[in-house]
């Protein structure tokens, strides 16, 4: 349904260092799939959104929507698409009934079609007590709400959500997730871009891992981790562990049969992570410590996560990625950016 | 929470597209309706811009108001004079200030909402803002005529009604194409304002809003007859003189004398060269 294919962009210039935003980035999107990019902030999500959406042009590469293509007739592909941005872009002054009248009205659709559709999408989104007040009055989550109500009116093939759930409150990420659920049911294709790994891995019938602009890892969710194997253990001898200490203990761990992949993790007070074959391994473990005579503050063993396969992929989790990036980006430059 | 509907529509093929002229009215009134709810729900622009020009032609008009008989050509009263200026300088101020709105929807983002739905034609968004602020400016122009007729400064009558009508229209479209233009052009609405800051009372001054031709230096005579404000000004001060024939000279500038079709059609071109000069503008957004 969406085919985006070699994609690049490069951000800035003459001022500023040249950002590469979208580094060769192919993607394909399964007809009535739901669909998750997940990938650290800065990794190029909202670029290659706001690509597909017609709202930037790539430098280089090709976007396809339903065999149409997005960059010789963009506004074909706009009839297809909802977009519902990660800036929450609502007048203030309107109510959100009017916001969706004038919505309905850029879109085209015949005076009797805009009443049922709101009304209905008022239903389907529980928006009926505060639908007809100003939406300066509103909250993030019922912003949010407004907004893929907007975004779902004509009845869009594709769905495309940017970071839809960010900050949002425990019941309306609940709403917002069982609609995107019951849309990909009835046959609509829903992307969805994340920094959230439970989001992705709760929703997407597959997803793709972004990281510096390209496309890490892709696949389905349960695919993913199983291709990892073993389980994750997470141990800290101590709570404040030093460098001295984490190397022996790395060198004792690495010498355990069933073990491998041992790594320190200095943003984490020198823990350490590693992955083990099978449960029978973390008891040797344990044993080992004991005769080494280094105590055990904590120790966890979970499945593999998506986190272990964008470490895996990456070599970082993604939340030291975030750190990282939050530095490198020139958020002034971005906003120039996405100021159309 | 019910059973959601994506109702999965065809996608209407182009032959049964509805026609471009029924979608492009439905995008710009939507468009317009949104600015005047907006004005509806926020009424001191509108009370601004009615109280401004009345405070400009009271003042303006009373300071002159002891000078000399004859002192202008046609001997009329300065006040009379002054209408016309202000009836213009107002709607013309209206026009540049156009695009602050559109900025503003650049900023937070509104705009993309515009720019990712399916527009017959982005010229929509400068047909809604030439709607609106045209209304806008013949409310104010009411007003100040009305003011005027009562301060004992005349009334044009009915044809020159209808002169008044099309000068301003023309007038503002070319100025708020001129002003959206800007909108999409400049970073922010900080050199927005600025820009809007910097040419409306030079624009004002090096025009024949506040006094004719003949009483400025060669210099200023030849900006004042070169400012599209003149343009819009000599035909209307004509149908306030009483004369609203087309073929009547209206402006004696120092490159020869223009009848108000002259001037009307000058604007006309004005109006027109701006909206394709923007236009390229309006279309990039959308790669």
């Amino acid at each position: 349904m969406i085919e985006l294919q070699h994609l690049s962009k490069r951000f800035g210039g003459r001022k500023v260092e040249p950002v590469q935003a979208l580094d060769d980035l192919s993607l394909s999107v399964p007809a009535g799939s739901l669909y998750g990019l997940l990938g650290p902030n800065g990794a190029g999500k909202t670029t290659a959104l706001r690509i597909l959406c017609t709202l930037l042009a790539p430098d280089a590469g090709q976007v396809q929507v339903a065999g149409v293509d997005a960059l010789a007739e963009p506004r074909t592909v706009r009839r297809l698409l909802g977009y519902v941005a990660q800036e929450v872009a609502i007048d203030k002054i309107l109510s959100g009934r009017e916001l969706l009248h004038l919505q309905a009205d850029l879109h085209h659709m015949p005076a009797a079609d805009r009443l049922a559709r709101t009304a209905e999408l008022i239903e389907l989104l529980a928006m009926e007590a505060w639908i007809d007040r100003r939406c300066g009055s509103y909250s993030g989550g019922m912003r949010r709400r407004l907004d893929l109500a907007a975004g779902l009116l004509h009845r869009p093939r594709v769905l495309v959500l940017d970071e839809p759930t960010v900050g949002l409150d425990i019941e309306s990420r609940a709403t917002i997730w069982q609609v995107l659920q019951q849309l990909r049911d009835q046959g609509t294709t829903v992307l969805l871009s994340s920094h959230y790994l439970e989001e992705v891995d709760a929703l997407a019938d597959r997803l793709a891992i972004i990281d510096g602009g390209r496309v890490i890892a892709e696949g389905t969710p349960t695919a993913l981790k199983g291709a990892l194997g073993g389980d994750r253990v997470t141990l800290r001898v101590r709570e404040f562990s030093d460098e001295q200490e984490a190397s022996r203990v790395r060198d004792l761990l690495a010498a355990c049969h069933g073990v491998r992949q041992v790594v320190v993790n200095r943003a984490q007070g020198y823990s350490l992570n590693l992955v083990v074959e099978d449960s029978g391994v973390v008891e040797t473990l344990r044993h080992q410590l004991a005769e080494a005579q280094l105590p055990v503050f904590a120790l966890a063993q979970s499945r593999p996560s998506l986190d272990d396969v964008y470490l895996q992929a990456t070599g970082r989790t993604l939340s030291d990625a975030e750190l990282s990036v939050a530095g490198r980006r020139d958020l002034k430059e971005e906003r120039k950016q996405s100021m159309r | 929470m019910t059973s959601a509907s994506p109702s999965l529509a065809p996608v209407p093929s182009a032959s049964t597209e509805p026609s471009a002229f029924a979608e492009i009215s439905q995008e710009t009134l939507a468009l317009t309706r949104r600015l005047f709810v907006q004005l509806a729900r926020r009424p001191s622009t509108l009370v601004a811009g009615v109280l401004q020009p009345l405070i400009w032609l009271v003042l303006f008009g009373a300071l002159f108001a002891n000078a000399p008989e004859g002192l202008l050509p046609g001997g009329i009263s300065y006040g009379r004079f002054l209408g016309a200026g202000v009836i213009v300088f107002t709607a013309f101020s209206a026009a540049l200030n156009a695009g602050l709105p559109v900025m503003f929807d650049r900023e937070f983002g509104f705009l993309n909402r515009l720019l990712v739905a399916p527009l017959r034609s982005r010229s929509s968004i400068v047909f809604a803002s030439v709607l609106y602020i045209t209304s806008l400016s013949l409310v104010q122009s009411l007003a100040i005529m009305g003011t005027a007729a009562l301060l004992g400064y005349g009334w044009p009558g009915g044809a020159g009604l209808l002169l008044v009508l099309v000068t301003l229209l023309l007038l503002v479209f070319a100025v708020t194409a001129l002003s959206l233009g800007l909108a999409f052009a400049l970073p922010g609405h900080i050199e927005l304002i600025a820009v809007i800051f910097v040419a409306n009372l030079p624009l004002l001054f090096a025009s024949t809003a506040l006094a004719p031709i003949s009483f400025m230096p060669p210099w200023l005579g030849w900006l004042a007859a070169l400012n599209p404000l003149t343009f819009a000004i000599e035909p209307i001060r004509a149908a306030y003189a009483g004369s609203f024939r087309l073929t009547d000279v209206v402006l004696v500038a120092p490159y020869g004398s223009l009848n108000a079709a002259t001037c009307l059609a000058i604007l006309a071109g004005l109006a027109a060269g701006l909206f394709l000069l923007i236009r390229p503008m309006l279309d990039r957004k959308l790669t």
